[in-house]
Parts: C-alpha cells; sequence; structure tokens
C-alpha cells in the first residue's frame, strides 16, 4: 500500500509539472491555432533567471518576480519580432517559426548565463511530508497548487472575461472579430505574453525538483505538449487532466511494470486515446465549414 | 542548427586566431566546447589553452613554442572527423588531442590511424584502446574500472546483493553494461536494476521498487548530469539507509552543490586526486602536480578545475613529455615516446604505457571517496 502512495506522489508531482507546461500552450493555441513550440524555452527562462537574480543576492521571491516580468517580455519580442511579420503565412509555417525561436532563446541563453546546471532552496524547506509510509516533497505540493491556480484562472480568464472571450473570437475568426471591434494585434500580444509567464511561472516552481539547465526546455515542451494533446489542446481542463494522467502513467508503470517502459507505455496509451478520441479526452470536436 | 554552427565556427575561428605565428610545434586538439557534451568540452578547451601559454611562458619545449590549433566540433562526429582532417592536412599538426566523447573520438581514432598521427583521446569507452590502436591514446579511466573499483569496496564491506538504477544517456547506459559484466568476479549479485531517462523529474518509484527487493546492501546509480542530483535527492525523501554510491560521472563540487549537503551525507564514488587536492597528504605523489594545475585554474578562471579538465591537462602533459623524449617532432617518434611513457604522474593517477596498454592507469589511480559534511572525505 505505501509503494502505491508512493507511486501516485511521484506521479501527481511529474504529472503537475507536465500540467504547468501543457497550461502555457493554451493561451496561444487558443488565440491563434498555433503550438507554441517555444514554451519549454519560457520555463527554462523562468528557472534561469531566477537563479541568476537569487544568486546575485536578491530574495527569492523578488527573483521569481523579475523572470516572469522578464520572460514575458521575451513573449512579447518573440511575438511582435517573428509571429507578427508572419502574419497571414499558414499555421504550420508558425509553428516552425516558433522552433526556431526555441533554438535561438536555447542559444542566448546558453551564452548569457552559462552551460551548468543549477538549483535553488525549495519554498518551504527540503523535510519530506510523511502520508501512511509514503514521502512527498513540500516542493510538490507547491506545483500541484500552482498548477490548480493558473487552471482556475484561466478557466475564468475565458468564461468570464471580455478580454477572454475576445482571444477566443481572434482564433476563431481573426476578420470578424476585427469587424466587431477587437484589437486583434493586441490579443495576440497579450496571448504571448501571458502564456510566457506562465511557462516562467513553471519554471518558476518546478526548478527546485527538476533543477535547470539551459537545455531543459525542449524535454519539458515535448512531455507538456504530449500532456496537452492527450487532454484536449486549448482547453484548460485538459492541459491539467492530461499532464497529471501521463505523470501517473509514467509512475505507476515504472512502479509495478518496468522503468525500461515507462515511455513506452505512456505514449502507447496516448496513442490509444487519440485514435478513439481524436480531439483529446476535453477537446471540442471542430465542425469545419465547407 | 545553423545558428549554433555559425556560433561554433566563429568560436573556432576566434580562437584559432589567438594563436599566434612565429610557433615551431603544431599541436591540434577537436573539442566538444559547445553543445550537449559542453560541461566536458569546455573545460577542457579552456585547460588547453591555460597550459599552452604557461609552456610557451616558460620558453617552450627546448626551446621551441608550441602553437594549439584548437576546433569545436560541438559534440557531433561528423564535425570532429572534419576538424581532424583539416588538422592533419591543412594545419599540419604534429599531433591531436581532443574527442571529448566517444563519438568523437572513434571518428577521429580512425583517421588518426590511417595518416599516422599520434592521437590522445579524452573520452571514456574502453573500445577506444581495446584493441590496442598503434596511434591512439586515452587519458580517462574506463567505466569498467570505476565499476571495480566500486564493487572493489562494496567487497571489503561485506556486501553481496545491490540494486542498480542507471541513466538511460550514453554514459549510464555503457557503465550500468560493463558493471554487469564484472559484478560476478566480485561475487556482487544485482537484484534489482533500474533506468531512468536523463531529463526525468522524480526518481521515487524506482528506488521504492528497489527498496522493496529483498536483501538489498547497497544502490549503485551510474549516470551523469541532473539525474544523479535527484536520485541523490529522492534516495532521502525515502528515507532509505542502504549505503550509496555514485559514479566518477559526477565527481564534482557542483554535485554537492545539487544533491544538497544533508541529502548528500554518506554518498560514497570513485573520484581522482584532483578532487581532494586540499586533503592530500605531503608525501602523496600526485599533490604537487594536482595542487598546481588546481591553483592556477582557479587563479585564471575562478572556478575549480573539474575531473575533465584534468583528463586534457594529463593528455597535454604525456604529449609534451613524449614530444621532449622523442628530441623531435616527427609524429612517428612521438608516437613510441608516448609508448614508452613510465611513471608519468598527472592529475587522474601515474600513466605507464606500453604495447598492451595505451591507457596506462590501474584501479590505484581512482580514490574511493565519501561525502561528508557538504565536502569530501577520503574513505582510505
Amino acid at each position: 500500500m505505501d509503494a502505491f502512495l508512493q507511486f501516485v506522489f511521484s506521479g501527481l508531482t511529474v504529472g503537475a509539472v507536465y500540467a504547468l507546461v501543457a497550461l502555457g500552450f493554451t493561451l496561444i493555441y487558443n488565440a491563434s491555432d498555433v503550438v507554441n513550440f517555444a514554451q519549454g524555452e519560457f520555463v527554462m527562462l523562468g528557472g534561469m533567471i531566477t537563479w541568476f537574480a537569487h544568486d546575485a543576492g536578491l530574495p527569492l521571491a523578488a527573483a521569481a518576480l523579475i523572470a516572469i516580468a522578464l520572460t514575458s517580455l521575451v513573449g512579447v519580442a518573440l511575438n511582435k519580432l517573428a509571429i507578427e511579420p508572419a502574419r497571414g503565412a499558414p499555421v504550420i509555417s508558425i509553428i516552425i517559426i516558433t522552433i526556431g525561436a526555441s533554438i535561438l532563446i536555447q542559444g542566448a541563453a546558453q551564452l548569457i548565463f552559462d552551460k551548468q546546471i543549477h538549483r535553488y532552496p525549495a519554498f518551504s524547506g527540503d523535510a519530506p511530508i510523511e502520508v501512511m509510509g509514503a514521502t512527498i516533497l513540500p516542493q510538490s505540493i507547491w506545483v500541484i497548487l500552482g498548477a490548480l491556480a493558473v487552471f482556475v484562472a484561466l478557466w475564468l480568464f475565458f468564461t468570464r472575461t471580455l478580454m477572454g472571450k475576445a482571444v477566443l473570437a481572434t482564433a476563431n475568426n481573426r476578420l470578424a472579430a476585427q469587424l466587431v471591434g477587437i484589437n486583434t494585434g493586441g490579443i495576440m500580444t497579450l496571448s504571448f505574453a501571458l502564456s510566457a509567464a506562465i511557462g516562467a511561472l513553471a519554471g518558476v516552481l518546478v526548478t527546485p525538483i527538476t533543477l535547470v539547465s539551459y537545455d531543459v526546455g525542449v524535454a519539458l515542451a515535448l512531455k507538456g505538449f504530449a500532456g496537452a494533446m492527450l487532454g484536449g489542446m486549448g482547453n484548460p481542463k485538459g492541459a491539467l487532466v492530461g499532464g497529471l494522467v501521463l505523470g501517473l502513467l509514467e509512475a505507476l508503470t515504472a512502479g509495478y511494470l518496468s522503468s525500461q517502459y515507462k515511455d513506452a507505455v505512456a505514449f502507447i496509451v496516448i496513442l490509444g486515446v487519440l485514435f478513439v478520441m481524436p480531439q483529446g479526452l476535453f477537446g471540442k470536436t471542430a465542425a469545419e465549414r465547407v | 542548427m545553423t545558428i549554433r554552427t555559425t556560433t561554433a565556427l566563429l568560436t573556432c575561428a576566434a580562437i584559432a586566431a589567438a594563436g599566434t605565428a612565429g610557433a615551431e610545434i603544431r599541436l591540434g586538439a577537436s573539442l566538444s566546447a559547445t553543445g550537449g557534451a559542453a560541461f566536458l568540452g569546455d573545460p577542457e578547451a579552456k585547460t588547453l589553452e591555460m597550459l599552452v601559454e604557461q609552456l610557451n611562458e616558460e620558453g617552450g619545449i627546448d626551446g621551441e613554442e608550441v602553437e594549439l590549433i584548437l576546433y569545436d566540433d560541438g559534440g557531433d562526429p561528423n564535425q570532429a572527423r572534419t576538424f581532424a582532417t583539416r588538422l592533419i592536412e591543412d594545419d599540419e599538426v604534429v599531433a591531436i588531442i581532443g574527442g571529448s566523447t566517444t563519438g568523437t573520438t572513434m571518428s577521429i581514432a580512425s583517421l588518426a590511424e590511417d595518416e599516422g598521427i599520434p592521437f590522445i583521446s579524452l573520452a571514456g569507452a574502453i573500445q577506444i584502446i581495446d584493441p590496442v590502436r598503434e596511434y591512439v591514446f586515452k587519458t580517462p579511466h574506463t567505466d569498467r574500472m570505476a565499476c571495480e573499483k566500486i564493487f572493489e569496496d562494496m567487497q571489503a564491506r561485506g556486501f553481496t546483493t545491490i540494486g542498480m538504477i542507471s541513466g538511460t544517456d550514453g554514459f549510464g547506459a555503457s557503465m550500468q553494461a560493463q558493471c554487469k559484466e564484472v559484478a560476478g568476479d566480485y561475487d556482487i549479485e544485482i537484484a534489482a536494476d533500474e533506468t531512468y531517462g536523463p531529463q526525468d523529474a522524480d526518481m521515487t518509484p524506482q528506488l521504492t521498487r528497489i527498496r522493496n527487493t529483498d536483501g538489498i546492501d547497497a544502490i549503485l546509480n551510474p549516470g551523469f548530469g541532473q539525474g544523479p542530483a535527484i536520485v541523490t535527492r529522492n534516495y532521502s525523501q525515502l528515507g532509505i539507509d542502504t549505503p550509496f554510491y555514485q559514479s566518477h560521472g559526477v565527481a564534482s563540487d557542483a554535485f554537492i552543490e545539487l544533491a544538497g549537503a544533508s541529502e548528500s551525507e554518506g554518498v560514497r564514488l570513485p573520484g581522482t586526486a584532483l578532487l581532494i587536492a586540499d586533503l592530500l597528504e605531503e608525501g602523496d605523489a600526485q599533490r604537487e602536480v594536482v595542487t598546481s594545475y588546481n591553483d592556477a585554474y582557479r587563479e585564471r578562471y575562478g572556478e575549480a578545475p573539474s575531473t575533465f579538465g584534468g583528463y586534457a591537462h594529463d593528455a597535454f602533459l604525456l604529449m609534451t613529455n613524449a614530444i621532449r623524449e622523442a628530441g623531435s617532432d616527427d609524429p612517428d617518434a612521438i608516437r613510441d615516446a608516448l609508448e614508452a611513457t613510465d611513471g608519468l604522474v598527472g592529475t587522474t593517477g601515474t600513466y605507464t604505457m606500453s604495447e598492451e596498454d595505451h591507457l596506462g592507469l590501474d584501479l590505484s589511480a581512482f580514490r574511493m571517496l565519501e561525502i561528508t559534511d557538504g565536502g569530501w572525505s577520503s574513505v582510505e
């Protein structure tokens, strides 16, 4: 029993990391149908900038705020310098641009920061919390709570605010959105800024667990992307559930079957789900107008 | 990728331009100063640049200056081969140091062998020197030796059944295979054999499985990068009290910092003398060479040298020593002198080469270290 609980705790920890990354994809995808493959780099920047600011003597909270603010600026710059000039290009071209941006950000981080692995202290210490023989670190609770908070905020944003509806309207039909008076350019900038901020927040929260170096972004983005696809791209609920399910699948496979197969089993389940439900668990079925 | 390559080329151009003309002995190097293996190649490149400068300030080899031509292959075997070709054909070097990884080493090795240019590799795999190639040497101990050193210590402590948790990266996978091969020689049974991906965030399921396996006396974690630090933290989180061994892949102060001093308390690993420069006793053969390299590197770069920089240090020492002994810069004479190296003390160990042994180290080159109070202490 304590083994089962330990696997669940591990799955929740890892799953919450994936969920936080997956949630970051939601905004940009909802505003433009673009899957932003530089999302992992936002996570990396969140962790790296926090480490550097903290190492330079700032308190952790201030360092984290600076990291989130700077990363959203990077998000805005990405939109203004690379995405906006390509407006009108097919979605697939813009996705490829984001892959290029990811490589650029990684290279720049390597030069501006360094190539070492870093970690800063956990927010509430490292003493494990024991529950019925299994243990979980306080930082894992932070990550899980962070993922829940971002989920609730995004859900409220999309369903309860005019701005959120404007984002959805922009994705649905940019011309029609402009006609009803929505500043679609502003909406794109906003979605990049918020997505980058969510990514950076993820980086700030997960670094004490996963550690950070200039090259962690790609792996995180891939797992987050898998979680988002499983749950249904663009749906905050899907991102949260998809990420957690992916983490739990990996942990339970590693615990009960074999650690050699944990990635394989997770991806087979994802393929299976997408085969039956191509839109993911919570995705809307797209109705194409002909 | 284009961006990276351009940066790499620019760096090379800058470095190549820095080595001024007027030099007599041309020494080539291809290292992975950027890219995925940068943590190996970066300290190696810094070490070579520092040592060449030092040597030339002291008057070079028998009055002749040494020119270092250094390329950054970014960890790509194809690039390494291109650069090795350029070193031999265009730059006309007399010998090559490099190959930060086993992959880049292998592509340089075949070329060096064909062209008859002595080559000292800085990579770990045993395949580089077994079977022996006429012109290929290396400085780091092999994975197999690390396994043997760890098992020797386990045997001395009376452990017979162990659990292994290995990274699936090249280093972890290679060491896992080597350890499984030699475990029998030390009457050690591997009762649990788990793995994790190099980017994984939590290894508690694997450790729980090992903990729940009957009769486990000790746990061994071959791997490098962030994986071993996370495994160590998870090991402490689960409150496992079975003795814990790490590999030489994480033998650096950065590991203690990442894993945490209290979490890594009591962890044992095989390391080199370089790691415990301050602890070496007065009469220790390696004390002088280790201390002088350590001090010079700290002064110039403001950081502690790593084990990997030490490999480059030893390769440079072996090469310059061989050129001096040979009394000429003829590649074949250098090769013969390298093979005749006898009792040369480096940071990694004492090298004695022979026709059958192009590494020249034995198990005594490794020191079994234990982490105590956030620092290193020698077990022996």
